[in-house]
């Protein structure tokens, strides 16, 4: 079971389908970026997964799964940093009382 | 004293019972972070989540990704994350419908992609790959980042530090705006809410 390619992407999918379940359904910005976050590290699964068990492309996986990292990191500082943002301003972390992004 | 060959009264590789625990461990937590009610618990769970992510890269023989996985998840970005939380955390706001009205379309959706994403991985059949995991070696990672992705290397670094600025700006106080005032008072429940 853990020697087979499947299993692995299988368990990505299940990851990634958790995060999209809440990014549609959680109404925190903040949530919504954990699902995010739940998301990204569903795909950097299924790209060390393929790494693994691909012989031509075993240090490759891992130095795109970095940058994926990286990326996700940058992502996430900015994206938190724009919650609070709007926070100062409405006073609110939940998605659907941003109707407007001005008063 | 080394391991048996298989686990004992169940016959299976340790191997497989690691990635069983792993993954019931992260697809758990995980489903704890998004159904989670309290979001300050949400957050600690999606520590546990990338805990078990880091033992299922150990397990796919890629401990740098595992230990990449504890410093910069564990680490930095729960960490940033929990801050956030706790800015933004307020007593007073409706806490208790946690899920937008059309949660149980968001699940339809996601349940559909799931289906729809497992059965592209069954039905294919993955020419290239190999029965069995290879190991990946720091060193070769290190001779591809530093050789042939050394441009990409660069321009992420230069993309992290714009993130930093760009956060840094985004997140401060503005000294003009008269809403930063009432910041650390209480909170006002007329005006704000209207």
């Amino acid at each position: 079971m853990s020697q087979s390619l499947e299993a692995y992407l299988v368990l990505s999918v299940l990851l990634f389908g958790i995060g999209v379940f809440g990014f549609l359904a959680r109404r925190n910005a903040i949530a919504m970026l954990m699902s995010i976050e739940i998301m990204l590290n569903a795909v950097n699964l299924a790209i060390v997964a393929f790494g693994a068990f691909t012989p031509e492309l075993a240090a490759q996986a891992s130095t795109i799964a970095l940058f994926v990292v990286a990326v996700a990191a940058g992502e996430a500082t900015v994206g938190l940093a724009i919650v609070i943002a709007i926070y100062r301003n409405r006073r609110t972390p939940l998605v659907d009382e941003y109707a407007s992004m001005r008063e | 004293m080394g391991l048996p060959e298989t686990v004992p009264y169940l016959e299976w590789r340790w191997d497989d019972l690691v990635f069983l625990a792993m993954a019931g461990m992260m697809l758990g937590a995980a489903l704890f972070v998004v159904l989670g009610r309290d979001i300050i618990r949400s957050g600690l769970w999606l520590v546990l989540s990338f805990a078990g992510l880091a033992g299922i890269y150990a397990l796919l023989g890629s401990p740098f990704m595992a230990v990449t996985q504890v410093l910069v998840y564990m680490g930095a970005i729960s960490v940033l994350i929990l801050f956030a939380i706790m800015i933004t955390q307020s007593k007073s706001g409706p806490a208790r419908l946690v899920f937008q009205r059309q949660a149980w379309a968001g699940a339809v959706a996601a349940i559909a992609l799931v289906l729809l994403l497992v059965m592209a991985v069954l039905l294919t059949a993955w020419p290239l790959a190999g029965d069995q995991i290879v190991p990946q070696e720091a060193r070769d990672i290190a001779m591809l980042l530093f050789d042939d992705y050394l441009f990409a290397f660069e321009v992420v670094a230069v993309l992290l530090l714009a993130a930093v600025i760009g956060g840094l700006y985004l997140a401060r106080r503005d000294p003009d705006m008269p809403e930063t005032n009432r910041l650390g008072g209480p909170r006002g429940s007329d005006e704000d809410s209207a």
